[in-house]
C-alpha cells in the first residue's frame, strides 16, 4: 500500500504540474490572441482535465493510507507513530489527520476535492473558472510538493516492524476529533477557492461584480466550516483539556481565529461593493490577506515556531511554508499593483454616520483584533530575537484587547443595520434608536439589582464590569434585530393580509441574506453572552473519601465511591458521586481518568451537566498517592450552554443566507386570491 | 427642538440613575483568596503544560504544587501584587509571568496594538471625513454647458423627455 499510496501522489504531483503549465500558457494565449500550433481553448480544458485527475490520485492516496491504518501495516512509519492495533475504528480513520504527514495530505486532499468541484462548475463563467483553476493548481503543486518530498506519509520502516503501533495521542481520542480537524481544515483550504476566484478576477480585469458574488458563496462556505471547526475545538478543549475553559489564545487556537476575523469582514465588506462599487482594492486584500492568514498559520503551528499545547513538533517544512508565503505574497502584490486601476471605488462614504461607515468600522475593528492576534502570536519570537529571551503572551494579555474589541463589535453589530445607506438624520437615529437605548439602560439595571456587578469586595472588577456592558449591549442589539424583524414582516402582514408568522417566514424567505445574517448576528450576540457568564465561575478542588460531600454553588456532591475498568486501549479510574441540591438527589456524576496502555499518557473525561444557566462540570483530577482518595475539582460554569446554542443559530442563519431568496414577484404569485392589493410600498430590499 | 432637549434630558438622567444603582451596589472588602486566584492566573505553570498555574490540572505535576505554596507564602508576607511577580520572574525567568512585562521592550507588545487601534481608528474618520467633504464640494460646482448639451442629447435619443423617469 506504502508503495501504490506514494506513486498516486507522484502522479498526483505530475497532473498537478501540467495543470498549472497548460492553463497558465493557455490563458496567456487567449490574453494576447497569438497564433499557436494547439488551440489555447482546448489546451485549457485539458488542463481542467487534469485537474481533475490530480483530485482521482490524491484520493486513491489518501484512500492507501486509511487502509494501512485499518490493516494496522506498522512498515509506514506514519501508521507506525499514530494508531495502534486497539484503537477503535473511528479514530483510526481520524489517524489519517492527526500528524504532521497524514494532515498535510488531508490538506492535498480537501483542496483537490474542492478543485474538483469548482472544474466540474466551469460552465458558469469558462474564463474565470479557468483562472481560478490554474491558480488553484499553483497551491495544489505546492501541497503535493510537500507530501511528496518534505513530509511523506508512506516513508517505510527500516528494520524490523514492531507487532503493534504507539496509538494515537489519547487527547484526540475523542468523538469530536473525528468532526473537528476535518470542518477546521474544510475552511482553512476553502479559503483557497475565493483567493483563486479574486487573484483570477483581478488577472483578467474581469468586468462587473459577477465574480464577487460567486466569490462571496465560496466564502460563506469556508466561513461556515472555520466556525464550526472553532467552536468544535472549544468544546473539545472544554470537555477534554480539564482546565474548566474553552479557549486559551492558545497559538493553535489563535492560528484558526485569524482567518475568521478576515473572513468575517470580507462578508460584510462585500455588501458594500455589491451595492455601492466601493470598497473593491480593500475586498482583493481582504480576500488575499485571509488565504496568506492560513498559510501562516499553518506554518506557524507546524514548523513548531510557536510552543503550543497541540502544535506539532519542530520540522523542516516551515521554509516550505515560508517560501511559498513569499511567493504568493510577491504574487499578489505585483498582480494588485499592475491591475489597481481596475479596482478604483466607484463611490465614497458620504458620512461619518451612516450604513457605510458602520461597515468601514466594523472592518476597522475585525481587523484591528486580527492584528492584535497575529502581534501576540509572534511577539514571542520577535521577543526572543531581539533581547534572547523568550516572553509568554497569554490570556491576560490577549483578553486586555481583546474583550474592549468583541464588546465594540457587539456594539456596531447593533448599530449598523439600523443605519440608511449614504446618510442619516437625527430623527431616524432616535426612532430607531430608543428602543435598543432602553433595552440596554433597562438590562443595565436588572443586572445590577440581580448581582453582576463591576465591583467585587470594595475593588473594581474589570472582568464583571465587561460582563455587564456585555450583557446590556447585548439586549440593546437583540431589541434592535428584533424591533428591525417585525417591523418588516409587519409591512408584508399589511401587504398581503397573511398573519404576522407567515409574515416573518416570508420576510425571510425573500431576501435570505439579509435574514440569515441576522440570524448569524443573534447567534454571535447568544455566544458572547455566553462568553461573558465566564467571569462569574467558580471552582473547588477537594479530596473525597468515600461518603464524605462538598458544596459548590447550590449543590452539594457525594463521593457514593470510585471504580475501575479497562479495556484493549485503555484502563479507567471512575469517581462517581450523586449530586444533591437541597437535600434532594438530582443526578449522578461519574468523572473519568483514563490511562492508555501504548502511550502511558493519562486523559481526563469530564462529567458534564449542562442547565441553561449554568454548567456543572467535575474533574477527577487523580488520586492521592498517599491516601488513595480520589481529587475532585468541580466548577459552576455560567451561560457555557449559550455559547453551544449560539453557534448553532449561526450555522442555520449562514444556511439562510446562502439560500437563493424568492423574488417578490414570486412571492405576490402566493398572496391569497381573497386578500386586495395594498397600497403600500414594496418592502425595500438589500442588506 | 423642545423633544431633543427632552430626549437629553430622559438619556441624562437614565444614565445618572445607573451610576447611582452601581456605586449603591459596590461594597466590601479585597481578600487574599481573591489575591491569589487573581495572580495565580498572571502566572504560568512551569512543567511544561502552557496553562496558567490557576488552571494547570496535571495531578502530580512538579511544578504546580511548589509555585502555588510560594504564591501563597508571598501573599502571607504583605508583598505587593507588583513585588510577588518581579520575584517570581526573577526566580524563573519572564516567561513565568503570563503576560508580558510593561518595560524595556515587552512595552512595545503593549503599546503596538493601542497605537495600531488609534491610528486606525483616527485614520479611518480622517478619511470618511475628507470624502464626505469632497462630495460637498463637488455637488456645488458649477453646471457644465457642455454636458448639459450631452444629457439633453441623451434625452432626446431615449425619449426619457419630460415624463419625469429616471
Amino acid at each position: 500500500m506504502a508503495s501504490f499510496g506514494s506513486f498516486a501522489l507522484l502522479i498526483a504531483l505530475a497532473l498537478a504540474a501540467y495543470n498549472l503549465l497548460a492553463g497558465a500558457v493557455a490563458l496567456r494565449l487567449i490574453a494576447t490572441g497569438h497564433p499557436a500550433p494547439i488551440s489555447p481553448e482546448r489546451l485549457a480544458d485539458t488542463a481542467r482535465r487534469a485537474g481533475i485527475a490530480v483530485f482521482v490520485a490524491v484520493t486513491a492516496a489518501a484512500f492507501a493510507l486509511v487502509y494501512a491504518a485499518f490493516t494496522n501495516d506498522f512498515s509506514i512509519t506514519y501508521i507506525l507513530e499514530h494508531s495502534n492495533r486497539a484503537l477503535p475504528t473511528p479514530y483510526k480513520f481520524a489517524a489519517l489527520w492527526s500528524g504532521q504527514e497524514g494532515s498535510l495530505l488531508f490538506w492535498a486532499w480537501l483542496l483537490a476535492a474542492y478543485g474538483f468541484v469548482l472544474r466540474l462548475t466551469h460552465q458558469k463563467d469558462v474564463k474565470l473558472y479557468a483562472y481560478a483553476g490554474t491558480i488553484l493548481a499553483g497551491i495544489q503543486l505546492f501541497f503535493l510538493a510537500v507530501v511528496n518530498f518534505a513530509a511523506t506519509p508512506f516513508s517505510l520502516l527500516r528494520g524490523a516492524v514492531p507487532a503493534d503501533g504507539n496509538g494515537l495521542n489519547p487527547l484526540l481520542q475523542y468523538p469530536e476529533m473525528v468532526i473537528h480537524p476535518p470542518m477546521l481544515y474544510l475552511g482553512y483550504v476553502g479559503f483557497s477557492i475565493p483567493f483563486a476566484f479574486a487573484l483570477g478576477a483581478l488577472m483578467m480585469r474581469y468586468p462587473g461584480e459577477k465574480w464577487i458574488k460567486i466569490t462571496r458563496g465560496w466564502t460563506m462556505v469556508a466561513w461556515l466550516f472555520l466556525t464550526c471547526g472553532i467552536f468544535l475545538g472549544m468544546h473539545w478543549a472544554y470537555a477534554v483539556l480539564g482546565w474548566g475553559g474553552y479557549w486559551g489564545w492558545d497559538p493553535v487556537e489563535n492560528a484558526s481565529f485569524m482567518p475568521w476575523l478576515t473572513g468575517t469582514a470580507f462578508l460584510h465588506s462585500v455588501m458594500m461593493q455589491e451595492r455601492k462599487g466601493m470598497m473593491k482594492s480593500w475586498n482583493v486584500w481582504l480576500i488575499f490577506s485571509t488565504f496568506l492568514l492560513s498559510i501562516l498559520g499553518t506554518l506557524l503551528t507546524r514548523a513548531g515556531l510557536v510552543s503550543s499545547v497541540h502544535a506539532f513538533a519542530k520540522s523542516p517544512i516551515g521554509d516550505w511554508f515560508v517560501t511559498f508565503l513569499l511567493i504568493v505574497l510577491a504574487v499578489c502584490i505585483f498582480t494588485y499593483i499592475l491591475q489597481r486601476d481596475h479596482l478604483k471605488s466607484e463611490q465614497r462614504v458620504e458620512s461619518l454616520v451612516s450604513r457605510e461607515s458602520s461597515f468601514l468600522f466594523n472592518n476597522l475593528v475585525l481587523l484591528i483584533a486580527c492584528a492584535l492576534i497575529v502581534w501576540g502570536t509572534l511577539f514571542p519570537i520577535l521577543s526572543e530575537y531581539v533581547q534572547g529571551t523568550k516572553v509568554t503572551v497569554g490570556p491576560p494579555y490577549y483578553d486586555s484587547f481583546a474583550i474592549p474589541i468583541g464588546l465594540f463589535l457587539l456594539f456596531l453589530t447593533g448599530v449598523g443595520p439600523l443605519l440608511p445607506w449614504r446618510s442619516t438624520s437625527m430623527r431616524s437615529i432616535r426612532r430607531n434608536f430608543i428602543l435598543p437605548s432602553i433595552a440596554l439602560w433597562g438590562t443595565a439595571i436588572v443586572c445590577l439589582i440581580a448581582g453582576v456587578r463591576p465591583w467585587h469586595d470594595g475593588k473594581f472588577d474589570i472582568g464583571k464590569f465587561y460582563a455587564l456592558v456585555a450583557f446590556s449591549l447585548a439586549a440593546a442589539v437583540l431589541t434592535a434585530i428584533f424591533s428591525e424583524y417585525i417591523r418588516g414582516a409587519n409591512v408584508i402582514a399589511r401587504q398581503t393580509g397573511r398573519n404576522i408568522f407567515s409574515s416573518m417566514v416570508l420576510l425571510v424567505r425573500r431576501n435570505t441574506r439579509r435574514y440569515g445574517g441576522y440570524f448569524v448576528h443573534i447567534g454571535i450576540v447568544i455566544v458572547i453572552v455566553g462568553l461573558a457568564g465566564s467571569a462569574f465561575n467558580r471552582n473547588q478542588e477537594a479530596e473525597l473519601s468515600v461518603g464524605s460531600t462538598f458544596a459548590i454553588g447550590p449543590y452539594n456532591l457525594h463521593c457514593v465511591g470510585f471504580t475501575q475498568d479497562s479495556n484493549d486501549n485503555y484502563d479507567s479510574n471512575y469517581a462517581v458521586l450523586d449530586v444533591y441540591r437541597a437535600g434532594h438527589k438530582l443526578f449522578e456524576m461519574t468523572p473519568e481518568k483514563r490511562v492508555y496502555h501504548v502511550s502511558g499518557q493519562p486523559e481526563t473525561r469530564v462529567a458534564i451537566h449542562s442547565f441553561p444557566g449554568w454548567d456543572l462540570y467535575v474533574v477527577f483530577e487523580g488520586t492521592n498517592p498517599t491516601t488513595g482518595n480520589p481529587i475532585i475539582k468541580a466548577f459552576l460554569n455560567p451561560l457555557v450552554s449559550w455559547i453551544w446554542a449560539g453557534v448553532l443559530l449561526v450555522v442555520i442563519g449562514t444556511f439562510i443566507a446562502l439560500m437563493p431568496s424568492i423574488s417578490p414577484s414570486t412571492a405576490a404569485l402566493r398572496i391569497p386570491a381573497q386578500q386586495p392589493a395594498s397600497d403600500e410600498p414594496a418592502l425595500k430590499g438589500g442588506d | 427642538m423642545a423633544s431633543t432637549s427632552r430626549f437629553t434630558f430622559f438619556v441624562k438622567a437614565a444614565q445618572a440613575l445607573c451610576l447611582a444603582v452601581a456605586v449603591y451596589f459596590s461594597l466590601g472588602a479585597s481578600n487574599a483568596t481573591q489575591r491569589f486566584n487573581n495572580l495565580s492566573h498572571r502566572l504560568m505553570c512551569q512543567c511544561g503544560c502552557n496553562q496558567l498555574l490557576g488552571e494547570c490540572d496535571h495531578v502530580g505535576c512538579p511544578s504546580r504544587g511548589p509555585e502555588m505554596a510560594e504564591l501563597r507564602a508571598d501573599i502571607a508576607s504583605g508583598l505587593s501584587d507588583k513585588e510577588i511577580l518581579a520575584s517570581f520572574s526573577q526566580k524563573y525567568g519572564l516567561t513565568v509571568l503570563a503576560a508580558p512585562p510593561t518595560h524595556g521592550f515587552n512595552l512595545v507588545a503593549w503599546v503596538a496594538p493601542i497605537a495600531v487601534f488609534a491610528a486606525a481608528l483616527l485614520g479611518t474618520m480622517l478619511l470618511v471625513r475628507q470624502w464626505s467633504v469632497g462630495k460637498t464640494q463637488l455637488a456645488t460646482q458649477p453646471p457644465d454647458p457642455h454636458m448639459d448639451a450631452l444629457r439633453e442629447k441623451i434625452r432626446r435619443e431615449t425619449g426619457s423627455g419630460d415624463d419625469g423617469g429616471s
